[in-house]
């Protein structure tokens, strides 16, 4: 039975991610986002909060993602079973607190998107073993950011241990991080078959934080590059199978993206949100009268605008929530968890760069976050896919293409 | 697991009553019932629905009214068993029945009598008409109307909008009139005949406002009611029986009137338009045209109390509806000719400015289908959906449009002659956010 609704189970989660947003990230946001790089030491006390919530399997979390334990709801008539799980509560969360400030929920400790990789592809053995830390994912490399195949990263097994060597850049809570899942290549001469992910914690021999960077946006958050020198992990930390088979082990890396997409297109909404809420408070300063829904033509041009905006998010949030009912319902989702993520990053751009337009010098100004949410909304239409790569793996499915026809 | 006499019997008015309405034609076979069974469970069904029907028709006295229905409590974005049955019965009609004729009515600049008969054979009234008066409506159903305008659409939008029209009659009738009103007007859409009839809200005048009225009705001394006015852009308004007509009257504010289409002081003309002229739009001329006093739907009762407000969110979530019907269209034709048409060497679609242009198609058609589904869904539960309703046609209104704008471009100087449907879906598209009213879900 076709409900969009948040279901009524997860409103407590919704309501307390935004008590949080509102007490806790709200008021630190401004000092985080000028004082870059320096830890937001308020956080602590919040991870641990959500690691009891989790532990007490109620959370919505990076670990979520996957492992769903939640009991199935019975269907109605029946219908298909309807689980709402992990994923739907992480994106409903994710909304909440980045209706707060998306860098500090970014760099929440222990909710990294290593976290979510662990979750989707490691052995049970494997979550128990790393999951207790906060890991960082590390793919991008100077010369490979959207072409994650072209990455030259390299590991070779020497006796009982993988000998990773190469350069890892934008890496969201690298310095912070207590470990790092690493993309390297087996042989890059056999492409994307011979590509694993490596479990390497902080501390290992030959890994160095070289550089933190300095950025547009979520700069409460920090971007580390990352060198592997003859860098030596054991040889089970390695995610998945070592042998390079097809190219199924790659597309089975890549399915981490089909849980991760939606909960970044959940930051998205949480922030277009914000600029849409701030902006009416503003506006309404301004211009006291309420725009007359029902007759478009009477409202003000800014009135107009809104609703334009509105309606864009409201299209982004209902994919997002979409995408990740289905990935809780294992209905495969990588097409519309790309869909998500495109309409919901090129939405907040669009939604935050127009309100601090709507707001005039208020909205320019560091005196108000609305420039602050203009400058974290563009790498969320960059960050796990940008907005082209999610145009691609749509534009396949949908055309029935494969990645040599369409590139 | 209800069973499944119960859910045929919910849709026992839809395509299966082609089976017996249409026998000698060829149309039953191209319905392709998969279950011998659903055929006998229909007849026993059918039999059962026809002794409800005469036992129930002297019941009157207070009016009968959908009542809001009960959610899970959980997200869900699919249809129910039932919906997705008769869903798929729609989209077997609009490919078989609606699409082939949509040319020539699009020409003509009104449907076909054969279609509208085949039209009412679907039996969709059936659903909204409450058990009381021989229908199969238990609740609002908003969300399966909205599936059947999609469906209908995705066939022919002028088409879907010719046969959505008079259902729009039934949906007021059943949520505004009184019982004398229901008993009167509602059992003959059960009838074997097809019964033309359109609701009119929209009046010709730029930044057109449908909370605004200024066509009026006014009390002439007999008691009854004299209306002045223009209406336009109506529905079946070259052959409608009878017409709704929204007009304000001092004192009570907007009200709707029965009034048909013999009636003096009311003229009917062609009204053709840029599209959706499958639907045969007339304009409705009015001066003076006089009805009695039981003619204004709900009386001035509280129980029949209209709500303007109501009828115009209902009707843009149907136009909506009819937006993703015509997009999805659009996409559906563009995904195979561009990975046919060669150019440069290569399929069209094998380009990034060609394929991302479908793709966005894909996502804007997917994200027009959430909103209008949100709308409608809060709607059956008796949730606020003003808001949702204002959204949805919005994005419907752009979105769709630029999905016609951009169907025509894929096809180049092929999209722009009427060899191919996408020029039509072209002019249908902008329908959404210009016509008011005329539909209802």
């Amino acid at each position: 039975m076709i409900d969009l609704e948040i279901p009524k189970r997860l409103r407590p989660l919704v309501d307390q991610a935004h008590a949080i947003a509102t007490s806790v990230f709200r008021p630190i946001s401004r000092k985080y986002d000028l004082a870059e790089h320096s830890y937001p030491k308020e956080l602590d006390l919040l991870a641990a909060i959500l690691d009891g919530v989790n532990d007490g399997g109620a959370g919505a979390s990076a670990s979520q993602l996957k492992r769903d334990t939640t009991p199935e709801e019975p269907g109605s008539d029946g219908a298909p079973k309807n689980r709402n799980g992990g994923n739907l509560a992480t994106v409903l969360g994710m909304m909440e607190l980045c209706w707060g400030d998306v860098g500090l929920a970014l760099t929440i400790p222990r909710q990294g998107l290593g976290n979510a990789a662990l979750s989707a592809v490691g052995t049970d053995e494997q979550k128990a073993r790393f999951g207790k830390r906060w890991i960082a994912m590390a793919i991008t490399e100077p010369n490979a950011g959207s072409d994650s195949a072209a990455i030259r990263t390299h590991a070779r097994l020497d006796g009982d241990s993988w000998v990773i060597s190469g350069e890892k850049i934008f890496v969201t809570a690298g310095d912070r991080a207590e470990a790092v899942i690493v993309w390297a290549t087996l042989d890059a001469a056999l492409g994307r078959a011979a590509i694993k992910s490596f479990f390497v914690p902080k501390g290992s021999p030959g890994m160095k934080v070289v550089r933190l960077d300095h950025k547009l946006g979520i700069r409460a958050s920090d971007t580390a590059t990352i060198v592997f020198d003859e860098c030596r992990v054991p040889k089970e930390n390695i995610l998945g199978s070592a042998e390079i088979e097809t190219d199924k082990s790659f597309a089975g890396a890549m399915k981490t993206f089909d849980n991760t997409r939606p909960v970044i297109a959940a930051m998205a909404c949480g922030v277009a949100r914000a600029a849409i809420d701030r902006t009416r408070e503003i506006l309404k300063d301004a211009q006291p009268r309420d725009a007359n829904l029902r007759s478009p033509w009477l409202g003000s041009n800014a009135d107009a605008e809104l609703a334009r905006l509105e309606a864009e998010l409201e299209v982004a949030r209902l994919l997002t929530l979409n995408a990740a009912w289905m990935a809780d319902n294992r209905i495969p989702n990588s097409l519309q968890a790309s869909m998500a993520k495109a309409k919901a990053g090129r939405a907040v751009t669009e939604i935050t760069l127009r309100c601090v337009e709507l707001c005039g010098a208020t909205g320019y100004a560091e005196a108000d976050l609305l420039e602050k949410w203009a400058r974290d909304a563009k790498i969320l239409d960059i960050f796990e896919g940008t907005q082209q790569i999610q145009m691609l793996v749509v534009a396949r499915r949908v055309l029935g293409k494969t990645s040599a026809e369409l590139r | 697991m209800a069973n499944r006499t119960e859910i045929l019997k919910r849709i026992s008015g839809a395509p299966l009553r082609i089976l017996t309405r249409l026998g000698g034609s060829d149309l039953p076979d191209r319905f392709h019932f998969r279950a011998a069974g659903e055929r006998a469970v229909y007849e026993a069904v059918r039999a059962g629905t026809k002794l409800v029907k005469t036992a129930a028709r002297a019941a009157a006295g207070e009016p009968k009214r959908l009542a809001a229905g009960k959610g899970t409590g959980l997200f869900d974005p699919r249809p129910t068993e039932e919906q997705v049955l008769m869903r798929d019965s729609m989209r077997r009609f609009a490919e078989e029945v609606l699409r082939p004729a949509a040319r020539a009515a699009d020409d003509a600049a009104a449907p076909q009598d054969a279609v509208l008969e085949q039209g009412h054979a679907l039996g969709l009234a059936g659903l909204a008409i409450p058990e009381s008066f021989g229908g199969a409506a238990t609740e609002r159903s908003t969300v399966t109307n909205v599936l059947i305008a999609e469906e209908l659409a995705r066939g022919d939008a002028g088409l879907a909008v010719a046969l959505l029209a008079p259902l729009a009659v039934v949906h007021a009738i059943v949520e505004w009139g009184t019982a004398e009103q229901q008993a009167r007007h509602l059992p003959p859409f059960l009838g074997d005949a097809h019964v033309p009839a359109a609701l009119a809200l929209l009046e010709p005048r730029p930044l057109f406002d449908a909370m605004s009225l200024r066509t009026g009705a006014v009390r002439t001394t007999d008691g009854g009611w004299a209306l002045w006015g223009t209406k336009c852009l109506v529905p079946l308004g070259t052959r409608a029986r009878f017409f709704l007509i929204a007009a304000d009257v001092r004192g009570l504010g907007p009200r709707l009137f029965v009034v048909d289409r013999d009636t003096p002081g009311l003229a009917v003309t062609a009204d053709p338009a840029m599209g959706i002229r499958g639907a045969g739009l007339g304009r409705l001329h009015l001066e003076g045209a006089r009805v009695a006093d039981d003619a204004m739907l709900g009386g001035a009762t509280p129980s029949g109390a209209f709500d303007l407000g109501a009828l115009v969110d209902r009707a843009r979530i149907a136009w909506s509806a009819v937006a993703v019907g015509a997009a999805q269209a659009v996409l559906d034709y563009v995904v195979p000719y561009c990975n046919a048409r060669i150019a440069f060497g290569d399929p069209i679609s094998n380009r990034q400015a060609v394929a991302f242009m479908i793709a966005d198609i894909a996502i804007e058609v997917e994200g027009m289908r959430l909103l209008v589904h949100r709308a409608a869904s809060l709607a059956d539960r008796g949730g606020a959906f003003a808001k949702p309703a204002t959204l949805a046609r919005l994005q419907c209104a752009s979105k769709g449009m630029k999905i016609g704008s951009d169907g025509v471009q894929l096809l180049g100087g092929h999209g722009f002659i009427k060899e191919h449907p996408v020029e039509r879906w072209y002019r249908d598209l902008r329908a959404t956010g210009v016509l008011e009213g005329a539909l209802l879900a």
